[in-house]
């Protein structure tokens, strides 16, 4: 289990007048202080911690932000940003003395302009919200992390998230062109706007991933893209994770970049078919989700490069679509294998380690012996253009020792990424899950490095307290 | 940066480690640079050492399948791209060579480390990445000498503060970058150009526009203005690049001519030449004493901001499809007045690119900061080079 900070007794000690302090500058309903309307915010994605905040503040506008965080930095009070909670890491989990400021009311969208490519939209708009708004004109925003119909653009910034198509687009960081962003003592910082590169320091290129730990953003400007004119899946099944492996690195080496590479293993595959009924290979050892985009007659010259690539590899089958239709059957399960997982086992723990490419057999190869050591099944899915790599821990949450021993595991993988040349986190962020093992990626130096940082914009450590950084000082916890 | 003073250029990390260390503790400032291509950049250093990195150099690390390379600061970038074409790969930002711009005796792009260090990038940076995107990883030696990592090897990483970013772009007054690991792509089997007559710079733009919102991938959007040429290409005309593979090239600026016509297309290694050009912004024809701008600006806005330029006798040439307005004219406050002007109607930033030391010194060469921006600038600042040591001046003055 993952502890957590001591809360400050003064602070718990006066929470009616922070309550009240709070609703003088957030009128209406937007204060949640009542202990059963505080259940809904008491955990995020990361579901197996749970613990109820001091309250709930929804602010509707950058001014009330800016006022939230004033009064709560004058009277020492630690503060967790939330957008729509979805974090996979835990990085919108509260603390007990901690006010959670919620920014999912703030959902406007401010400003679209084509011919400058870019849209202004609130922390609180969702991720597809916003390709919604623009894709009447042809248009969308890149990113697209699994949790898209839900997430916020806030949660997105501060997260830095990726997603399946992040091989061509990028991730977050890579399509923004601005933020609107509050410190803890209530200033409101505009960074960037519609021009491409600043000139100065990158404060954009540092908030974004900064999980909270910097300053709350409540607008962004992001880019977005013409679509191209269309696009499609092929599906190629192999007999060896070796195999599979062998043919991904054909694929990036080629310099055919398709625009999604994903990779599931055989439990992966197995959990998703029973799941979406999408004709998957059960005979395969491990199966390739290739998609490429343009015209009709570009995706036919693509897909033949790329069948002709997978064919060196000896495929048990391979499958290109030939509508839209059956792209979308293709990437039915793939999208849903999350909830596929979730069918089979009652609980999961969904890992995000990134690992270089041609490390995937080795490092499967140890998981499935790790996975067979601790008794927990474990279904793998994998950005695999990219390295980032989705282990799926399957345990039970009412059985105390079934949840030790998947953390346990989760952690012994995500160390095996780092010792491979890889990285604890490609795109779900450190929280409070992976804080604890940020010593085996980072020395104590570099550590310190960024925690002075941190301290030039919160030297209190008020803003999200006990995320990313292993607890030290005042946030340590109280030895038994 | 300064030239006077002693010079130090360590062979290795540890070497840079020592130099920086010493410079901390015996209260010495540090002019850092790595093959001084881009010294005539922003302000003058004044400092009684220098730090080279011209030294540390060498690529460590290439693995052309998981599209990775890593090098030594100081390696000369011509020697990083060379071993990428090997392999039929490139550094996506097209990172320019500026040397003749600058005036930098040996000419060249500098350093990797430099090009980071400045996040300069050229012409496909309207297409998506920066150079400051491509950055990995980073290994440097903090102002009191530490040796640091942030990011790695891998190309999805969220793991802590992305030092990375900002350290790209801080021009060495942060910390001294001692190797970058970058994320590289692949070359293009083709490219070719459309070349696109217009009448003035509000139907360049419209133009440029009119490539980078259709949906056939435009990864160059510049536009050279009346009285501009380059490789007897003569202004005002709009230029539109595609690149990508052979089929998809022919399709594509097909539909690009059909969209746009009345242009002609010019083809490999005219096309390749042509970008060449606008990325080192060779078109400008910066005159001797001249002073050279860069300004980012919202594209839309561009031909205003131009028209306010040509009222104050200066000459422009546009990339990015209009959001980068490279400027040339007169080394007097009065015009560089009306450069921050321009950028400022605009919403945009500007950087002074190149000038005499008087007015380098005596200006703010890229924008000032509000105040709140300005206290956490030097708050970061402390974080890493606590006694200011870093190129001092670089950016800001008394920073």
């Amino acid at each position: 289990m993952i502890a957590l900070p001591p809360p400050k007794a003064e602070v718990l000690a006066r929470r009616e007048e922070i309550v009240a302090g709070l609703r003088a500058l957030v009128p209406g309903d937007g204060v949640i202080a009542e202990p059963l309307r505080l259940r809904p915010y008491e955990t995020d994605g990361l579901s197996a911690y749970r613990q109820p905040p001091l309250a709930v503040v929804l602010p509707t506008s950058t001014e009330q932000v800016a006022g939230v965080l004033r009064f709560l930095h004058e009277n020492g009070v630690r503060v967790v940003p939330r957008g729509a909670g979805t974090s996979l890491s835990g990085g919108a989990l509260p603390l007990a003395d901690a006010v959670v400021v919620g920014l999912m009311r703030m959902n406007r969208i401010l400003d679209v302009s084509f011919p400058d490519r870019l849209a202004v939209v609130e922390a609180g708009v969702t991720n597809l919200g916003i390709t919604k708004a623009v894709e009447g004109e042809g248009f969308f925003y890149a990113p697209d992390p699994s949790s898209q119909l839900a997430c916020m653009i806030g949660g997105n910034v501060m997260m830095n998230s990726g997603g399946a198509h992040c091989l061509k687009y990028g991730v977050t960081a890579n399509n923004l062109l601005g933020v609107k962003f509050v410190t803890i003592e209530g200033e409101v910082i505009e960074v960037g706007g519609g021009h491409l590169d600043a000139a100065g320091y990158d404060w954009l290129g540092l908030i974004t991933g900064s999980e909270g730990q910097l300053g709350l953003v409540t607008e962004v400007t992001v880019r977005i893209l013409r679509a191209a004119e269309g696009q499609r899946a092929m599906l190629a099944a192999f007999r060896s994770t070796e195999v599979a492996g062998a043919a991904v690195d054909a694929i990036m080496a080629s310099g055919v970049i398709p625009v999604a590479l994903e990779f599931m293993d055989k439990p992966c595959i197995h959990a998703c078919e029973a799941f979406a009924h999408a004709g998957y290979p059960l005979d395969a050892e491990a199966m390739l989700i290739i998609e490429v985009e343009g015209s009709g007659e570009e995706q036919d010259a693509l897909l033949a490069r790329l069948r002709e690539i997978c064919e060196r590899f000896d495929p048990i089958s391979m499958r290109v679509a030939a509508s839209a239709e059956e792209s979308m059957a293709i990437w039915k399960g793939r999208k849903g294998a999350f909830g596929a997982v979730g069918r089979i086992s009652p609980d999961y723990l969904c890992m995000d380690g990134t690992i270089p490419t041609s490390e995937l057999p080795h490092v499967l190869r140890r998981i499935g012996e790790m996975s067979a050591a601790c008794g927990l099944g474990v279904a793998n899915v994998f950005h695999a253009g990219d390295g980032n790599l989705h282990p799926l821990i399957m345990f039970d949450a009412n059985d105390p020792e079934s949840f030790a021993k998947a953390e346990v595991f989760g952690a012994d993988i995500l160390k095996l990424c780092v010792e491979v040349g890889g990285c604890l986190t490609g795109e779900h962020g450190v929280g409070v899950e992976k804080r604890d093992l940020m010593g085996v990626q980072f020395t104590r130096p570099e550590l310190q490095q960024q925690r002075r940082v941190k301290e030039a914009f919160d030297p209190e450590w008020l803003l999200n307290p006990a995320k990313v950084f292993p607890l030290e000082g005042a946030l340590a916890p109280a030895a038994h | 940066m300064s030239g006077e003073g002693s010079r130090i250029a360590p062979a290795d990390e540890a070497g840079v480690s020592a130099a920086v260390a010493a410079a901390h503790a015996e209260g010495v400032p540090l002019a850092v640079e790595g093959r001084g291509t881009k010294a005539a950049m922003l302000r003058p250093v004044q400092a009684a050492r220098t730090l080279s990195l011209r030294a540390l150099s060498g690529i460590t690390f290439y693995k052309p399948e998981e599209m990775v390379i890593s090098a030594r600061a100081g390696t000369p970038l011509e020697e990083v791209e060379a071993a990428l074409a090997e392999r039929r790969q490139r550094i996506v930002a097209e990172p320019p060579d500026l040397s003749a711009l600058l005036g930098a005796t040996g000419g060249g792009k500098g350093s990797i480390g430099g090009m980071v260090a400045c996040n300069l990038s050229g012409p496909r940076r309207v297409a998506g990445f920066a150079m400051r995107d491509l950055v990995l990883g980073l290994r440097f030696v903090n102002g009191e000498g530490e040796v640091l990592r942030s990011g790695g090897r891998v190309h999805k990483n969220v793991t802590g503060l992305d030092l990375c970013k900002l350290l790209s772009g801080s021009h060495g007054t942060l910390a001294v970058i001692t190797e970058v690991t970058l994320k590289v792509g692949p070359a293009p089997e083709r490219t070719a150009t459309l070349v696109l007559p217009v009448a003035d710079e509000a139907a360049g733009v419209a133009a440029l526009s009119a490539g980078l919102t259709s949906p056939f991938g435009v990864t160059g959007a510049a536009m050279l203005p009346e009285g501009a040429s380059a490789n007897g290409i003569t202004g005002p005309v709009a230029l539109l690049r595609l690149e990508d593979v052979e089929a998809s090239v022919q399709y594509r600026m097909e539909r690009l001519r059909a969209a746009l016509p009345g242009g002609r297309v010019l083809e490999g290694d005219e096309s390749r030449a042509l970008w060449r050009a606008v990325r080192d912004a060779a078109p400008l024809a910066a005159a001797e004493g001249e002073a050279v701008w860069r300004l980012s600006v919202r594209p839309s806005l561009a031909p205003e901001a131009v028209a306010a330029l040509r009222g104050i006798g200066a000459r422009v040439m546009l990339d990015w499809g209009g959001g980068l307005v490279w400027v040339a004219g007169a080394a007097t406050s009065a015009a560089h007045e009306a450069v921050m002007e321009a950028a400022r109607r605009a919403r945009g930033t500007f950087t002074l690119f190149r000038a005499p030391d008087p007015m380098r010194v005596s200006v703010p060469v890229i924008p000032d900061e509000v105040p709140a921006l300005a206290a956490l600038s030097g708050r970061v600042k402390a974080a890493l080079d606590p006694g200011g040591r870093l190129n001092p001046g670089r950016m800001r003055a008394g920073v």
